[in-house]
């Protein structure tokens, strides 16, 4: 057992599966001979050879459109989308296609696929290097939506992604990428992929987050604790399906949440999490709903990218002012 | 279909194909052929001035990105006489469609160079271009293979108008796997759109060689799948990269369609600041390629032809440096953007419904500060 990044993390998954389930194959543009531009997928090539582990043409159309043909002949194909941002011509195949094929042969044929992605803003990128559109996946039926924000929780949950029987875009946070090391047993054991996190418990208000977002989350809630408010944080991390169980009975106890994401506010995952809290559990609520989130314009390019990044500070202020409803 | 094994079965060709290669100049400097009359002494020099105006910006900016003041940038160092040629070729009322690696293209169109710092510096105000405020060349396309589709979109416009523009696009021969630059060039041709494609084939795609991104023989033969006419010019070789932009515009001007040109070269550089070519590029064939770039080459040749001497190349270089040193300083003495900018050219006018955020948004920063 080592102390391993989150990028080492979703490396060991990948090897472990490929040296399990001689089904999974693993592409995208950079991955191989490079190791991805992350390093995500370093040595998998040396490991597993150039037939499990492809460099693909510049294309990620074809990135989608092949994982479709290959599932559906009973390989478990991981695609790498460099950037989430470069996923967008494969949307074609992954709502046309992917999430649809169960449903569309009645069962006949089937898409078990990884769409992994780094994701976020926050780390100095190229224009379209830093948006979060996660809502994008989650609101496309069929789909799961996995994001891990720790190196324990990208292990266990890309293993459940691989082995799920259905297709799962898997976003990886990339301005957490390198920011903590974690014990992480290779030890194959998947997490489950309908799951909340309870990273923290605490009794006065919620915070429900996901992502990069959990760096800041878990800040405020330090400051928080200075000031004597216990606050407890959920890491959602899987946006589709949601574990609304574990998110309700936090909410019962504290009376009071915030839902921090960085991605823009307008039907973002965080409004469909509000609107359920206040479905099921309005008379829980001793404060209104807050979100702390993105704004709802263009993820500025990096200059300003601070400017529109949630802060530590406005998690605290915001838990703060929900603390003051009697 | 090879016929040997059932001698009765016959085939009879229909059509027949080849790619053409144009080179005037090797790249020792010497003519491998006469070069075209309307190639003078003065644009020669010209180009000479920008590849090495474009060669010293390029250090410039990967300096300013290794000591924090600016972001990724990619360098086209090697490359320069691809974008030289596309900028002085070009006519003002045509229209540009690039994708990251034009500096040189927008050094010759006028774009103040200090806007391509402030781009690559994470402001958006970099393709504002205000200076320029007639200029309606496109922003550096990211999201590779999209200014392709765009190309020929504003092709079409000209077209439509019947007006005597072109479009011209750049794309890197890894771009060229997209659907979106197969779907762009399959519509010029059967439209006949007065554009050009420009394929900066510099062996690498980030890690990735040409030979893991196509089966083809050249990029050029890309354009004979969708009916027109694709070239294969000495990227390095800045006289034949003129000669076959000029062929090219003055083709799509006179309303006979498309042309595609393929222009090889080599990175002789990482891919951007955030990469490490040395993972994936074999030393021995990296350093072989300084052997070829353009800037050499061309020198070697204006000394021989033209009597080019260390004193004009000092002077010159004097100039240069100048000239650059003033870029920076235009760049770094910019003033800050206003933050509410990110909610001010969102909308021509902001809905009501995010006149509140643009509130928090300033309300937070002060706070912030
Ligand atoms: C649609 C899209 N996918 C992926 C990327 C990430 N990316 C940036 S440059 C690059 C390689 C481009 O290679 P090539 O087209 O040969 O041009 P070069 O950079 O070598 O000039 C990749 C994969 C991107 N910018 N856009």
């Amino acid at each position: 057992m080592t102390n391993i990044t989150l990028v080492e993390a979703v490396n060991q998954a990948l090897a472990y599966e490929m040296a399990h389930d001689e089904n999974v194959v693993v592409f995208g543009e950079d991955i191989a001979r490079n190791g991805g531009v992350f390093r995500t997928t370093v040595g998998l090539v040396e490991k597993f050879g150039p037939r499990r582990v492809l460099d693909t043409p510049l294309a990620e159309s074809m990135i989608g459109g092949i994982a479709i043909g290959m599932s559906a002949q009973g390989l478990k194909p991981v695609a790498e989308f460099q950037f989430m941002g470069f996923i967008y011509p494969a949307i074609d195949h992954i709502l046309n296609q992917a999430s649809r094929m169960r449903n569309r042969t009645r069962g006949r044929l089937s898409c078990p696929i990884v769409f992994r992605a780094p994701y976020g803003g926050g780390i100095h990128a190229p224009e379209h290097h830093s948006e979060s559109t996660e809502s994008i996946f989650a609101h496309i039926p069929g789909l799961r939506v996995v994001i891990p924000s720790s190196p324990a929780r990208a292990y266990g949950l890309l293993l459940a992604a691989i082995r799920n029987p259905d297709p799962v875009v898997f976003l990886e946070p990339k301005r957490i990428y390198r920011w903590v090391k974690q014990e992480v047993l290779d030890d194959g054991n998947a997490l489950p992929l309908d799951k909340c996190f309870v990273l923290r418990e605490g009794s006065h208000i919620t915070l429900i987050t996901w992502g990069a977002m959990i760096k800041e989350t878990l800040e405020a809630a330090e400051e928080l604790s200075k000031k004597g408010i216990h606050a407890e944080i959920i890491d959602v991390a899987t946006l589709k399906p949601i574990d609304y169980d574990t998110i309700l009975q936090s909410v019962e106890k504290t009376g009071r949440c915030v839902i921090i994401h960085e991605a823009a506010r307008h039907c973002g995952v965080g409004a469909e999490i509000a609107a359920t809290i206040a479905e099921q559990g309005i008379f829980f609520l001793r404060a209104p709903i807050k979100r702390v989130t993105g704004y709802d314009t263009v993820m500025p390019y990096y200059k300003m990218e601070k400017c529109y990044l949630p802060s530590t500070h406005k998690i605290t202020t915001t838990a703060q002012q929900l603390m003051e409803y009697a | 279909m090879p016929t040997h094994e059932s001698p009765s079965i016959r085939l009879k060709t229909i059509a027949g194909f080849s790619i053409q290669y144009l080179q005037f100049m090797d790249h020792h400097g010497n003519l491998t052929q006469a070069i075209p009359n309307d190639i003078t002494p003065e644009t020669l020099l010209k180009l000479y001035r920008a590849m090495t105006l474009t060669r010293l910006f390029d250090t410039k900016a990967i300096n300013l990105q290794r000591t924090g003041q600016m972001g990724t940038y990619p360098s086209c160092h090697g490359q320069e006489a691809i974008g030289a040629a596309i900028g002085l070729m070009m006519r003002k009322e045509d229209v540009f469609y690039p994708y990251y690696r034009d500096h040189a293209t927008f050094l010759l169109r006028g774009t103040p160079m200090s806007d391509i710092l402030t781009y690559w510096g994470g402001d958006e105000r970099g393709s504002a271009f205000e200076s320029q405020p007639d200029n309606q060349d496109f922003p550096i396309c990211v999201p590779i293979a999209d200014q392709c589709l765009h190309a020929a979109g504003g092709a079409f416009a000209f077209q439509y108008r019947n007006q005597k523009r072109v479009a011209v696009t750049t794309i890197g021969e890894g771009g060229t796997s997209q659907g979106d630059f197969y779907e762009a060039i399959n519509l010029a041709g059967a439209w006949q759109l007065p554009v050009v494609f420009v394929v900066n084939n510099n062996q690498w795609a980030i890690s990735t060689p040409i030979h893991a991104q196509t089966a083809c023989k050249a990029i050029a033969q890309k354009a004979i799948a969708a009916g027109f006419e694709g070239i294969q010019v000495d990227g390095n070789d800045v006289i034949a990269m003129i000669h076959s932009m000029k062929y090219a515009l003055d083709k799509a001007r006179e309303g006979k369609g498309p042309t595609l040109i393929e222009a090889i070269t080599y990175r002789i550089c990482d891919h951007t600041t955030a990469d490490d070519a040395k993972r994936y590029i074999p030393p021995k064939e990296f350093d072989a390629a300084f052997a070829f770039e353009p800037l050499k080459r061309l020198r070697a040749y204006l000394e021989k032809e033209l009597g080019w001497d260390d004193t004009q190349e000092q002077a010159m270089l004097k100039e240069l440096n100048d000239e650059l040193q003033a870029i920076v300083k235009q760049f770094l003495e910019r003033p800050k953007a206003a933050i509410t900018d990110m909610f001010d050219y969102l909308y021509e006018t902001l809905p009501e419904q995010f006149i509140s955020q643009r509130e928090e948004l300033t309300a937070w920063n002060n706070i912030n500060d």
